[in-house]
């Protein structure tokens, strides 16, 4: 794991809070993003994950607290910290009327880039998107992991020192999911700052450095993805059924022989550094599960933990 | 060296208006053109004909029918000719509503362009100015295309004609922008109906095919405020001579429709995107 506790700081905040009327989407949270490092926010919907990012963005006023930018406040100066950054948003926002080319050259525009530096990007872009086929289509006609891709490259065309990117790969297959997360991998080498929202375990995994787990507005816990795990999980879980109706009955049994469990509708969690061990002394006792599973803790685990309550609800 | 986003962006903090206005309004016309260039311009090639086909439908149809029209300063005119600049106002209006209205709404709602368009250092009065354009430019390029018309057909009586160009350019810009700021207040489909359901009957009504005259006194000063009849008095004035302070007027309720209509666009433009 690289470390980037050394890097300058590159986004601070100091009790940032947004409320809506009596609603509070942000409740006072503390973070900092180093440069070059990829940094996660990992909740479930609602956690206040999207306010926060667009808070960074400069599109939306934060209630109270402290935050910057590259030292700037985005109230202040957000054009400016507009230009720093990159914005990959929830829902597709390209420009239907016009073509995979026409839509990075635009973008481009809208910053007051000059048309010539524009044209030699797009080249670099369309190429690092895989979309140099298709640049003389319809946005209309691409599918959803073109359409994530090419959203983007024009997040690029301004050179951006942070790319924010609010749950990159919802919705797509699997496959464009693993074609997405290797350009992500690849500009995360050339040393670009990451901001990723995302309620999907494997992909904080795979992309983060260091993750911030929120819920209901506040931060759970925040550290590596393995760091995470280390702290809140045990190196394996064992996952039981004894059915839906003996889950319950049963549970407290399972309670003696690890530090803890959790019961889910479906299925119980057994947290122990070596599952096999403890399934044997299930079987051992009596006790047989209609199906186990031993597996490694998961990022799941940790919010479970955190939270009580799984992540996809 | 080139100069980068945010070197460009940094040059402009000390500016007035900084936060809301980033100086390249035209960028949003660039859009439009690729964009138009990829549309199906038929349906804005369309608008052009509306007007002519009332011209010659109306204009020599039922002109026959009905002969010359005396005027308040006792000039006398053939129907025709009557009424050629109550169209040419009104395909200044409809290429200005047009694009200022559904094509923003789509923009707004469904495509989520100017949601893209906010997220980078562009500030919303960049984006007012620039769609507003767009729609000026379709209601001028109807002027320009109706005037081509109407010159050889001898429908025309005054140097002072030639004004009536940029007067439709001036109403295009009024009904833009009071366009856009209504359709950015507008949450439904259901809503943007009301736009149409204004639009038809002051298009019949406002002295585009008969004076005001006909009215009572009442309906004549409803009917005065509205801006087709601002539009259409203003271009009749021009095309047929009657230049006194009544021009000064209608140019006047144009600027301060214009204005007005900026404020709301910008000021909705931040409310939905930049809270």
């Amino acid at each position: 794991m690289e470390d980037f506790s050394q890097n300058p700081v590159l986004i601070q905040a100091k009790g940032l809070s947004k409320r809506y009327g009596e609603f509070v989407a942000v409740a006072g949270i503390d973070f900092e993003v180093k440069k070059g490092e990829s940094f996660g926010f990992l909740g479930p919907n609602g956690a206040g994950k999207s306010t926060t990012m667009r808070i960074i963005a400069a599109t939306l006023n934060r209630s109270s607290g402290e935050i910057t930018i590259l030292g700037k406040d985005p109230e202040k100066y957000g054009p400016e910290i507009k230009a720093h950054l990159g914005v990959v948003p929830q829902t597709d926002n390209l420009d239907n009327n016009l073509t995979v080319e026409e839509n990075l050259f635009v973008y481009g525009r809208y910053f007051g880039l000059s048309k010539k530096f524009i044209n030699g990007k797009i080249e670099e872009l369309l190429d690092f998107a895989q979309l140099v086929e298709k640049r003389s289509v319809k946005v209309e006609t691409l599918s959803g992991g073109m359409k994530r891709r090419l959203t983007i490259a024009r997040a690029l065309v301004s050179e951006p020192e942070i790319l924010m990117l609010d749950e990159p790969t919802t919705g797509l297959d699997p496959q464009a999911r693993h074609i997405l997360w290797d350009r992500l991998f690849r500009l995360k080498e050339q040393g670009v700052t990451l901001l990723i929202t995302t309620h999907y375990m494997d992909e904080a995994e795979q992309l983060c450095d260091r993750l911030m787990v929120m819920d209901k507005g506040l931060i759970m816990a925040e550290d590596s993805p393995a760091g995470l795990i280390k702290k809140y999980s045990t190196r394996e879980v064992l996952e039981v059924r004894f059915g839906s109706d003996r889950n319950a009955t049963i549970a407290p049994e399972l309670q003696k022989l690890v530090e803890r469990i959790e019961v889910l509708p479906d299925r119980i969690l057994m947290y122990a550094d070596d599952g096999e061990a403890i399934l044997h002394l299930l079987k051992e006792k009596g006790m047989h599960p209609i199906t186990s599973l031993v597996r490694r803790s998961s990022l799941e685990d940790v919010f479970l933990r955190l939270t009580g309550r799984t992540l996809i609800d | 060296m080139h100069d980068s986003a945010v070197e460009i962006a940094e040059a402009r903090r000390e500016k007035l208006g900084a936060r809301i206005y980033a100086g390249r309004p035209q960028v949003l016309l660039e859009r439009s053109l690729l964009a138009f260039k990829n549309s199906v311009w038929i349906a804005v090639v369309s608008g052009f004909f509306e007007p002519v086909l009332y011209l010659l439908s109306f204009g020599y149809g039922l002109g026959h029918l009905i002969g010359k029209i005396p005027l308040q300063n006792g000039m006398i005119v053939s129907y025709a000719m009557y009424i050629a600049p109550g169209l040419l106002a009104t395909s200044a209006m409809n290429g200005a509503i047009y694009d200022s209205t559904w094509n923003v709404f789509f923009k707004l709602k469904s495509d989520r362009i100017y949601q893209g368009m906010l997220q980078t250092s562009l500030g919303p009065l960049d984006v007012a100015l620039g769609e507003i354009s767009t729609a000026l430019l379709r209601g001028f390029a109807y002027a320009i295309g109706f005037m081509c018309v109407v010159v050889p057909m001898g429908l025309i009586r005054s140097w002072w004609s030639l004004l009536a160009v940029p007067a439709a350019v001036l109403i295009a810009f009024g009904f833009a922008s009071i366009g856009m700021g209504i359709t950015s207040c507008f949450h439904s489909y259901q809503q943007m109906d009301f736009i149409n359901i204004a639009m038809l009957p002051m298009f019949l009504f406002s002295g585009t095919f008969y004076p005001l005259t006909v009215y009572p006194g009442y309906l004549q000063g409803i009917i005065k405020s509205l801006p087709l009849w601002q539009a259409i008095s203003l271009v009749r004035d021009l095309t047929l001579g009657m230049i006194g302070p009544g021009v000064i007027l209608h140019v006047a309720y144009f600027v301060v429709m214009i204005c007005f209509g900026l404020v709301i666009t910008t000021k909705r433009l931040t409310k939905l995107f930049l809270r």
